[in-house]
C-alpha cells in the first residue's frame, strides 16, 4: 500500500471499511466520474451464486506450492506453501505487498518461472484435475493463452514496439489455431478490438504500440487475453501502470470481459480499491504465504488477520482528518524471514507464541481462512493501528 | 475501411513505420546511395553479361592473343585470345554469387545458432559460443587452403568454407540481441500466450536482430568476395576455364604483363575493389540507418 500513499491520495480510489450494511461508497472531491469508485456488489445476488459453486471441483487448485529463487545472498522462498482454489467464473483477488509472492504464484501456474534462478520445489497445480507441473511443454503452450490467459501490468512493455498491435493480437489467435488464415485472423482481431472498446478498430489494427495511449494499449492487451476464450484469466496488476482516470474504464472492461467469457479471474493487485470493485473473494499474502482468505465483504467488514487489518486501515480516507495510518516496520527480508509468524515484528498484537510458532492458515468457517493464532480476538481489528505512527 | 476524419489522423512523422524511417536515414548517407547505384550497375552487368559482352567468354582466338583493346574486343584479349570484357562480366556472376551465397549461409547459420544459444542458454549456449571462438581464432585462409587441398577446389566447397568462417560474427551478434530481447516483457507475454522457442525466434528475435544482422551481412558479402578472389588467385577457388575476378588476376603475375598489358589485370582488380568498396559503404549506410545513435 505504500505506492498508494505517495502523492496520489487526492485522486486515488477510496475504500472505506464497510459496516454491517455492506460496502460504502466514498468519492474524493472533484473527480466525480474519473476515479474507480468502490461500489457494493449486488445485494445478495452475487453471494448466493458463488456459494452454489462450492460443491463443484475447482477450476484451478494449487496445493502447497513452494517456489524458491537462488540469489547471490541465499535462497529466497518466494512462495512458501501456498494452497488456493479458484472456481469457474469467480474473481479471486490476490493482495499483498511487492515481494509477497503473488506474481510468482501466478507465473508458476503458467509454468513461466524462469529456471534458474527460480525453481518450483513442491506442490501441485491442478487445472481441472490435470497436473500442470507434469504437463508436457507442448501441452503447456496449448494451455497458455488458450485455457489460461494473462494480462500484464505494463501494456507498454508487454507489446512489442516494432510490431503493429493488430498483428500481435492476430498472432495470439494463430498460436492456437494454426489453420487460421491471415484475412480471417484480421477480421477476428478487428472484432476483438471493437469488443474491448478500441474506436476505429480497422485503422488501429495497423498502428504501432507507441501510437496507442496507455488505456488503449491495456484494452489491446485484454483483447489479446480473451482472444482464445480462456477459462481462467490472470491479471497481474492490470491497472497499476495506468492513469487513475483510465483505471476505472479498464476495470469496467475487465468486468465485462469476465462476464462475457465467463472466465474465472485471478486478480493480482495491491490496490484495495480494485479489490472492492471487482473481486468476489480475496486472498491476502504476506512473505510468500497466505495469511488470510475470505469473501470480499467479510474481509472488508471484519479482517481476521492483523496484516489485513493494517492494509485496510492504511487506505487513505477523504472523510477523516488526520494522518495516514501505516503498518509500522517494513516488509521482511525474504532471505532471512523472521521465525514463527513472518508478520510478528510488525504486528501490534504479537505475543511470545508468534515468535516461535508458525501459524498455518486454518478454517474459520464460511470459506474463511486465517493464519493468525489469535484470529478470534480480531473483532476490534481496525483499532490496532494508530494514525501518524509512521506516516508516509 | 471505415471513414477517417482527417483531424484524428496522426501527423505524418508519427505514422511512419520503423522501416520507412530507416530508409530515409539511409538515403541521407550520400556515399551509401552512390555505392548502391554502383553495385546495382555491377549486378545488372553480371546478370546481362551475355547481352553486353557480345563474345563468348570461353571462345579462344589464337590469332589474337593478348591483343590490346580494340573496337571488337573493348578490353582486349587474354593469353589464349579470349575476350576480357566477356570474361570480366561472367566472372562477376561467379564472384557476386559466391559472395552472396557465402554471406547468406553465414547469416542463416549465425542467426539460428545465435538465437537458440541466447534463448536456451546453459550448455547449448556454452557449446555454441566456444565453437564460435574456435572458428574465430583460426587463420581462415590457411584452413581454407587446407580444405581446398583435401576435398579439391570447387565453388561449393569455397562457399561452405567461407560461410563456416563467417557465421560466428553473426552468431554472436544475434545471441546478444536475443539476450536483450528475451528479458523484454513482450517476450514473457508471448510465452504466456503460448509461444514456443521457434515462434519467439521467428516473431520477436529475428525482427529485432534483422537491422544489425543486415549490416553484418553486407560486410560479410564484401569479405567473401575478397576471400573468393584470394582463393581463386591462388588457384584454389574457381577453376579455369570458368572465369572469376580472382583467377583473372592470376594472369597478372608476371612483370611484363603488369607493365605492358594493363587490360589483363586492371579491369578485374578494379571490379573487386569497386564491388568491395561499394558493399562496405552500403554497410556503413545501413548501420547509420538502423541505429540512429551512430549518425
Amino acid at each position: 500500500m505504500t505506492e498508494r500513499s505517495e502523492g496520489i491520495e487526492d485522486a486515488a480510489p477510496v475504500v472505506t471499511p464497510p459496516d454491517e450494511g455492506g460496502l460504502m461508497t466514498e468519492r474524493s472531491e472533484g473527480i466525480e466520474d474519473a476515479a474507480p469508485v468502490v461500489t457494493p456488489p449486488d445485494e445478495g445476488g452475487l453471494m448466493t451464486e458463488r456459494s452454489e459453486g462450492t460443491s463443484e471441483p475447482p477450476l484451478l487448485s494449487i496445493e502447497n506450492l513452494v517456489v524458491d529463487f537462488a540469489t547471490d545472498d541465499g535462497v529466497v522462498h518466494a512462495v512458501d506453501g501456498v494452497s488456493l482454489a479458484v472456481r469457474a467464473g469467480e474473481i479471486v483477488a490476490v493482495v499483498g505487498e511487492s515481494g509477497s509472492g503473488k506474481s510468482v504464484t501466478a507465473m508458476s501456474v503458467l509454468g513461466l518461472v524462469r529456471t534458474p534462478p527460480g525453481v518450483i520445489r513442491e506442490g501441485r497445480i491442478l487445472l481441472r484435475g490435470e497436473d500442470l507441473r507434469a504437463a508436457s511443454g507442448e501441452r503447456l503452450r496449448e494451455i497458455r493463452g488458450g485455457e489460461i490467459a494473462m494480462i500484464f501490468q505494463d501494456p507498454m512493455t508487454a507489446l512489442n514496439p516494432v510490431m503493429t498491435v493488430g498483428r500481435q493480437i492476430a498472432e495470439a489467435l494463430r498460436l492456437h489455431d494454426h489453420d487460421l488464415g491471415a484475412d480471417d485472423a484480421r477480421s477476428r482481431v478487428v472484432t476483438l478490438l471493437r469488443k474491448v472498446g478500441v474506436p476505429e478498430a480497422e485503422r488501429r489494427y495497423g498502428q504501432y504500440p507507441h501510437e496507442f495511449s496507455g488505456g488503449m494499449r491495456q484494452r489491446a492487451m485484454i483483447a489479446m487475453a480473451i482472444a482464445n476464450d480462456p477459462d481462467l484469466l490472470i491479471a497481474d496488476e492490470p491497472t497499476t501502470a495506468l492513469d487513475v482516470t483510465i483505471q476505472a474504464q479498464v476495470l469496467e472492461l475487465l468486468r465485462t470481459a469476465q462476464r462475457d467469457t465467463g472466465a474465472a479471474t485471478i486478480l493480482i493487485t495491491h490496490d484495495l480499491g480494485v479489490v472492492a470493485e471487482l473481486a468476489d473473494r480475496v486472498i491476502v499474502m504476506y512473505a510468500g504465504r497466505i495469511v488470510e482468505e475470505a469473501d470480499v465483504r467479510s474481509l472488508f467488514a471484519r479482517p481476521r488477520h492483523p496484516y489485513t487489518a493494517g492494509l485496510l486501515s492504511s487506505v487513505p480516507r477523504a472523510d477523516l482528518d488526520g494522518d495516514l495510518v501505516s503498518i509500522p516496520g517494513s516488509p521482511p527480508n525474504m532471505i532471512d524471514p523472521p521465525g514463527g509468524c513472518a508478520f510478528h515484528p510488525r504486528c501490534p498484537m504479537a505475543r511470545e507464541r508468534c515468535r516461535t510458532d508458525r501459524p498455518e492458515p486454518y478454517d474459520l468457517g464460511d470459506g474463511r481462512r486465517s493464519a493468525c493464532h489469535y484470529a478470534d480476538e480480531l473483532d476490534e481489528g481496525l483499532a490496532l493501528y494508530a494514525a501518524g505512527e509512521e506516516a508516509g | 475501411m471505415s471513414v477517417i476524419e482527417p483531424a484524428v489522423l496522426a501527423p505524418e512523422a508519427a505514422r511512419r513505420s520503423p522501416g520507412r524511417r530507416a530508409l530515409r536515414r539511409f538515403l541521407r548517407h550520400r556515399m551509401a546511395v552512390v555505392s548502391a547505384v554502383v553495385l546495382l550497375l555491377i549486378v545488372l552487368a553480371a546478370v546481362f553479361a551475355r547481352q553486353i559482352a557480345g563474345h563468348d567468354p570461353n571462345t579462344t582466338d589464337l590469332f589474337a592473343t593478348r591483343a590490346g583493346p580494340s573496337g571488337d574486343h573493348w578490353l582486349g584479349t587474354d593469353a589464349t585470345g579470349r575476350d576480357v570484357l566477356a570474361r570480366l562480366l561472367f566472372a562477376g556472376r561467379v564472384s557476386l554469387g559466391v559472395g552472396v551465397a557465402a554471406a547468406l549461409l553465414a547469416v542463416v547459420v549465425g542467426t539460428v545458432v545465435g538465437s537458440l544459444s541466447g534463448l536456451l542458454g546453459g550448455w547449448v549456449d556454452q557449446t555454441a559460443m566456444r565453437l564460435a571462438d574456435v572458428f574465430m581464432s583460426f587463420p581462415s585462409l590457411v584452413v581454407m587452403v587446407v580444405i581446398a587441398g583435401v576435398i579439391g577446389p570447387s565453388v561449393t566447397a569455397m562457399v561452405i568454407a567461407i560461410g563456416l568462417f563467417q557465421w560466428p560474427q553473426c552468431g554472436r551478434l544475434v545471441r546478444g540481441v536475443t539476450l536483450a530481447v528475451r528479458e523484454q516483457e513482450y517476450v514473457q507475454a508471448a510465452r504466456a500466450a503460448g509461444a514456443g522457442p521457434l515462434w519467439l525466434i521467428r516473431r520477436h528475435i529475428v525482427p529485432a536482430a534483422l537491422p544489425p544482422v543486415s549490416v553484418v551481412a553486407t560486410l560479410a558479402v564484401a569479405q567473401a568476395i575478397g576471400l573468393e578472389a584470394t582463393m581463386s588467385f591462388l588457384g584454389l577457388g574457381v577453376q579455369p576455364p570458368a572465369a572469376s575476378w580472382g583467377n583473372m588476376l592470376t594472369d597478372a603475375q608476371s612483370l611484363t604483363v603488369i607493365s605492358t598489358m594493363p587490360w589483363l589485370w586492371l579491369p578485374p582488380g578494379l571490379a573487386v575493389a569497386a564491388t568491395v568498396l561499394a558493399v562496405n559503404f552500403i554497410g556503413d549506410g545501413l548501420r547509420d540507418a538502423v541505429d540512429p545513435r551512430h549518425t
